[in-house]
């Protein structure tokens, strides 16, 4: 029989979160750091609202880009926090999560040989989204000296005559950076010079701590240049209702509806009556989770103080990425003994980047209590890799 | 910091000081000042622990009473009420809208406990008018926290 598979298919590499999942769920009283979702259930009012939405028998597609009144909702969001509009009808598209959009809106715009700027660490899809969209991934290492955030230098080196899409994945998982308004004004100046698109990815907006997140479309230029993506999972604890939307020019956002349609016809209904509810009064539920948030961040960046564990202080998401080189090892050798001896699952930074090495990612999407035993065994498993140096 | 102070507290009172000033990003000594503070104003009222007695061998019987009352001059319903207040087995007194004044709520060993309580002392009250006496079945969930559901960590491992 012939090979059955694509060539370009295989040569992914599968993502090196799974090898560590695997031990933890067959392993009994381990515990994992390792989630990348929230540990709040989803508030009640908007769950009660997809309940309801059943119960009226609202089990029909919508249309394909969304039900008008949830991209009403965003366009109105859009513009209550970044001061934006977008077209609701025409510069809006509902997604299913925001990696639908990440894929759809890679498909859209790329050429074959264009090259994507994809600065990591990052999140593990923007690579063989590009490659399957025929695209060319040029990795941008960022540096824990700069706080993990892009500069312009780095930028407009990464540059070339190829270049047509940088992606902008802040606030970042899994290093917790964010990009400050000036951080943003600095490269956005880049962008312009080279008139390349951008796709932010900022499905961790609401999760910042220190200042409120500024999305790159509030620059000037930048909107008509940039799509961006964000969704319901990490901001309101809806991972599991698959929703995610994508803003940006009618142009870009039409043709992906078209491969939209094709690929997936519309984004769950339930989900998306569920959002219209998050959407309009559900700030203070991420308030909430966001103070959650915030108070194991502050536990957790003590506890590496304590314990003398180089980390940067990260202002986003719900993540922390201590560095590990003291110890000598890879990240990989560390998170595997780490689990193998303590119990205790984090992934290590290599995961999303080879820039990552040296560095795990610690979710703090757990309760204070979990984090407490992990952190306790953490503390332990330190000490005995210093004493055996 | 005084709310997030007060909306940690009021799910965990057992959380120690030192716990407090690093989730909270603060110094110790300011939490140890703010408790105080607010433990002055009297809007820490008490540290309590919230027990499902049912789980316990220990028989307790628990009744909302409805209590209409005739407010007295000057006073309205605070007298009436600062007299109900005082026995020991009353562990709560809401001053309500709607078709009723007072609503007390009451813990003893037995019914027979309660509703001697009730026919005794409640009702005998000169400004008492009537009662309505509702027994507590079962406690499904009480003080925000759910006391018959037990959640586990039902997350799935995911890639990415």
């Amino acid at each position: 029989m012939r090979n059955p598979i694509a060539d370009r298919v295989a040569e992914i590499k599968p993502s090196g979160i799974r090898k560590f999942f695997d031990i933890v769920s067959e392993m009994k009283d381990a515990i994992s750091l390792g989630v990348g979702e929230p540990d709040f259930d989803t508030p009640w009012h908007i769950r009660d609202e997809g309940i309801y939405s059943l119960e009226k028998g609202r089990t029909f597609y919508t249309s394909n880009a969304g039900l008008k009144e949830l991209r009403q909702e965003i366009s109105n969001y859009m513009n209550r926090k970044h001061g934006v509009t977008y077209n609701p009808l025409k510069e809006v598209l509902i997604t299913v999560g925001g990696s639908e959009a990440i894929d759809m809106g890679l498909r859209a715009m790329l050429n074959p040989g264009d090259e994507v700027l994809i600065p990591q660490p990052s999140y593990v899809s923007y690579e063989p989204c590009t490659i399957l969209a025929d695209g060319k991934p040029v990795i941008i290492n960022l540096k824990a000296e700069n706080e993990f955030r892009l500069t312009a230098k780095e930028l407009e080196e990464a540059i070339t005559d190829k270049t047509k899409v940088l992606i902008l994945p802040f606030p970042n998982n899994p290093t917790g950076a964010i990009m400050e308004r000036k951080d943003l004004e600095a490269i956005a100046e880049v962008i312009l010079k080279h008139d390349i698109f951008v796709m932010s990815d900022e499905i961790y907006g609401e999760l910042t701590y220190t200042e409120k997140h500024v999305s790159i479309v509030e620059l000037p230029g930048m909107k008509e240049r940039t799509v961006l993506i964000n969704g319901f999972s990490k901001a309101y604890a809806m991972t599991g209702w698959r929703l995610g939307y994508a803003c940006g020019p009618e142009e870009i956002i039409g043709q992906m509806t078209k491969l939209h349609q094709f690929a997936i016809m519309c984004a769950p209904t339930t989900s998306q009556y569920a959002a219209i509810e998050a959407l309009k009064n559900g700030d203070e539920d991420i308030a909430e989770m966001r103070m959650a948030y915030n108070q194991r961040r502050r536990y957790l960046m003590n506890a590496f103080r304590e314990m003398g564990l180089e980390c940067f202080e990260p202002y986003g998401a719900f993540y922390v990425f201590p560095c590990i080189k003291e110890f000598g090892m890879t990240s990989d050798e560390f998170a595997t003994r780490f689990l193998e001896e303590e119990k205790v699952a984090v992934v290590p930074g290599t995961a999303f980047g080879d820039c990552g090495e040296g560095y795990l990612r610690i979710s703090y999407a757990y309760s204070l209590e979990n984090l407490k035993v992990a952190i306790g065994r953490l503390e332990h498993f330190v000490k005995k890799l210093r004493a055996e140096r | 910091m005084r709310e997030e102070l007060l909306a940690i507290i009021e799910k965990n009172s057992r959380i120690d000081l030192k716990e407090l000033a690093i989730i909270l990003g603060v110094e110790e000594i300011d939490v140890v000042n703010e408790l105080a503070a607010l433990e002055n104003e009297g809007i820490i009222c008490g540290y309590h622990t919230l027990i499902n007695w049912e789980k316990t061998d220990i028989e307790k019987v628990s009744a909302l009473i409805e209590v209409r009352v005739t407010p007295q001059r000057g006073q309205g319903f605070d007298n009436v009420a600062e007299r109900i207040e005082k026995y020991p087995e009353v562990r709560s007194v809401y001053l309500m809208s709607g078709g009723y004044d007072l609503m007390v709520i009451l813990e003893g060993k037995t019914l027979r406990e309660v509703s001697s309580f009730v026919s005794d002392k409640l009702s005998t009250l000169e400004p008492v008018l009537s009662t309505a006496t509702h027994f507590i079945l079962k406690k499904y969930k009480d003080h925000g926290t759910m006391l018959t559901q037990k959640r586990e960590d039902e997350r799935e491992m995911i890639t990415p």
